[in-house]
């Protein structure tokens, strides 16, 4: 549905998006995620025709961006980061304009504009002066008219910032509802968000894409070797800590020990082996032979967030300085 | 098309919503209301005067009152205009709302002349106050009507080239009071580069005085319509939209 090959965006001085290339299949919903400033509003402006692309070739639905602005605008819904709302307008007024804009008419554009209010909740604020509205709502009004004309492809940009925790649990939920009948990307540099509501994530970061998978693959791939955590308890209440990371670096197939935590005499370890090799077992053996308490042994499930930082280059997404694009 | 009426009926509206509209129709209606007044009274105060002279001079409505009336109103227009044109995309621009537009399936010239289109039809709403006071001239003299009508059309040919020029300066910014600043120095400087021809006939002050607005409302306010300075009004218009055009493409490239 969405095939961006090779994009590039450059601005005066900077290069906003360097090369980036990745397919999008119908249906789907793809996270695009990336700290703040990594290229992503560039980039969905460019597929909604906003901006030009410098170089590389961006299409939806088979319509190039540069040739047929028209045809992909017609097939594609837009919420920006802030709603593009007319303060002084009325919610069902402002949704009928919107309608009109996108192609829809009489009958039919009633219809949607009733449709899209039940659909995302705003039934009750059809008469309602927009600039009245909370954030919720605003939020809210801005994904019913990126869906009013029923397009093919949506895209939402930080659809859930700035609103509070149940505000945004409801607007994951409406958008996971409408992946049945739309190809979604949304962007968000919140990670469970991507976890909860996207079956592929596309990261990106100072304007390189980073990886491109479907959110569990990401996870195996990004774990690469097996890794699983222990706890260790001492019987008399003590416990040598260097004796047990002696004990198990000496299992076969480990090739990592790391002390995560210790506290009296239990302690945490994060065993990581090489790849292909089951250590669980040995590792248990060992610990009993040395004649300690085994109080815990699972596997290390890499959260999204590692993941990120690990491909983002150890980088934590919070202190990269914030970058804005230039309007 | 449809589209351009789609825009222009939302920007109609947001002048409508907002107190701008009812605040310009007052400013202006009581502006004009005293020129009117004004002009009645000296025209009246001069008859008298004539009549008891026993002076037989030949009083004449049009010449007297409309013409020197509306040559007012083409200058009036000229503080009006900014305050009509300096939202217009700045505001969007602002809020964002421009991604909106540009992101529709609508080409950014039916933006353009929808947006332009909106303020010449506020603009006409404002004229609509002058016709009012020229009603009761009809109702108790009996004026030519033909030479008012050329005024008219001339007023809203003037005013759609102004208009035009605000409109391009507001792609501009994304702040109002710049955008309106902006379009009243244009409107100004355009208003008195006409003076030039007055004293100075060499080539250069002739090509400044021709490109004063005012100076081509003359023959309208005679009631003669004059193709040249239609063309130039209309060439304005053109040209205003073109750049507007220009400008809102280079936003998108340089954003």
């Amino acid at each position: 549905m969405i095939s961006v090959k090779e994009l590039t965006k450059r601005y005066a001085h900077t290069t906003a998006v360097d090369h980036i290339s990745f397919e999008v299949a119908k249906g789907q919903i793809v996270g695009f995620l990336g700290p703040n400033g990594a290229g992503k509003t560039t980039t969905m402006r460019i597929l909604t025709c906003f901006l030009p692309p410098s170089a590389g070739t961006a299409k939806v639905a088979g319509f190039d961006v540069l040739e047929q602005p028209l045809e992909v605008k017609k097939r594609i819904g837009y919420l920006p980061e802030t709603p593009p709302i007319y303060p002084e307008m009325e919610t069902a007024d402002y949704l009928k304009f919107v309608g009109k804009l996108k192609g829809l008419k009489g009958a039919d554009l009633q219809k949607r504009v009733d449709y899209v209010c039940d659909r995302c909740a705003v039934a009750d604020v059809r008469k309602k002066l927009l600039g009245k509205l909370s954030k919720g709502y605003r939020q809210r009004v801005g994904l019913a008219q990126a869906i009013i004309h029923n397009p093919d492809v949506l895209i939402l940009d930080e659809p859930t910032a700035g609103l509070d925790p149940k505000q945004i649990n409801d607007t994951r939920d409406l958008i996971k509802d409408l992946a049945g009948d739309h190809t979604i990307i949304l962007s968000t540099h919140i990670l469970p968000e991507v976890e909860q509501t996207c079956e592929q994530v596309i990261i990106i970061n100072r304007g390189k894409l980073v990886a491109t998978d479907s959110v569990s693959n990401l996870q195996a791939r990004a774990r690469g070797a097996e890794s699983v955590v222990i706890e260790v308890a001492g019987r008399n209440g003590s416990l040598e800590v260097p004796m047990v990371e002696h004990k198990l670096q000496q299992v076969v197939g480990v090739s990592r020990v790391l002390l995560k935590q210790h506290v009296d005499s239990r302690a945490l370890f994060e065993v990581e082996s090489q790849k292909g090799r089951l250590v669980r077992g040995d590792l248990a053996r060992a610990v009993v032979a040395s004649g300690w308490d085994l109080n815990e042994l699972r596997p290390a499930a890499m959260s999204l967030e590692e993941i990120f930082l690990q491909l983002t280059g150890n980088e934590s997404p919070a202190s990269t300085p914030a970058k804005e694009l230039p309007q | 098309m449809r589209n351009v009426w789609t825009i222009c009926r939302k920007e109609l509206g947001s002048y409508f919503v907002s107190p701008v509209a009812y605040l310009l129709l007052t400013m202006f209606g009581l502006i004009f209301g005293f020129f009117f007044w004004n002009a009645l009274a000296v025209f009246v105060i001069e008859g008298m005067e004539m009549q008891m002279r026993g002076q037989t001079f030949p009083m004449n409505i049009n010449e007297q009152i409309i013409r020197p009336l509306l040559q007012n109103v083409s200058v009036i227009g000229l503080f009006f205009i900014p305050m009509i044109t300096m939202r217009l995309f700045a505001e969007e621009k602002r809020t964002g709302t421009i991604e909106l537009l540009a992101t529709s399936p609508v080409r950014d010239l039916e933006i353009i002349v929808g947006k332009w289109l909106a303020a010449v039809v506020l603009y006409s709403c404002l004229l609509l106050f002058t016709a009012l006071n020229f009603a009761f001239l009809f109702k108790y003299g009996n004026p030519d009507w033909k030479p008012l009508v050329v005024g008219y059309l001339g007023l809203l040919l003037q005013a759609g080239a102004l208009l035009a020029i605000g409109t391009f300066i507001s792609t501009l910014t994304k702040n109002q009071i710049i955008a309106g600043a902006a379009t009243f120095g244009v409107c100004l400087l355009l208003w008195v580069l006409g003076w030039v021809g007055g004293y100075e006939s060499a080539t250069w002050a002739q090509v400044l005085s021709y490109m004063s607005v005012v100076t081509h409302y003359e023959s309208f306010g005679r009631g003669v319509l004059d193709s040249k300075d239609a063309v130039y009004y209309l060439t304005v218009i053109l040209l205003g939209l073109f750049f507007t055009a220009r400008s809102m493409e280079s936003l998108r490239w340089r954003s």
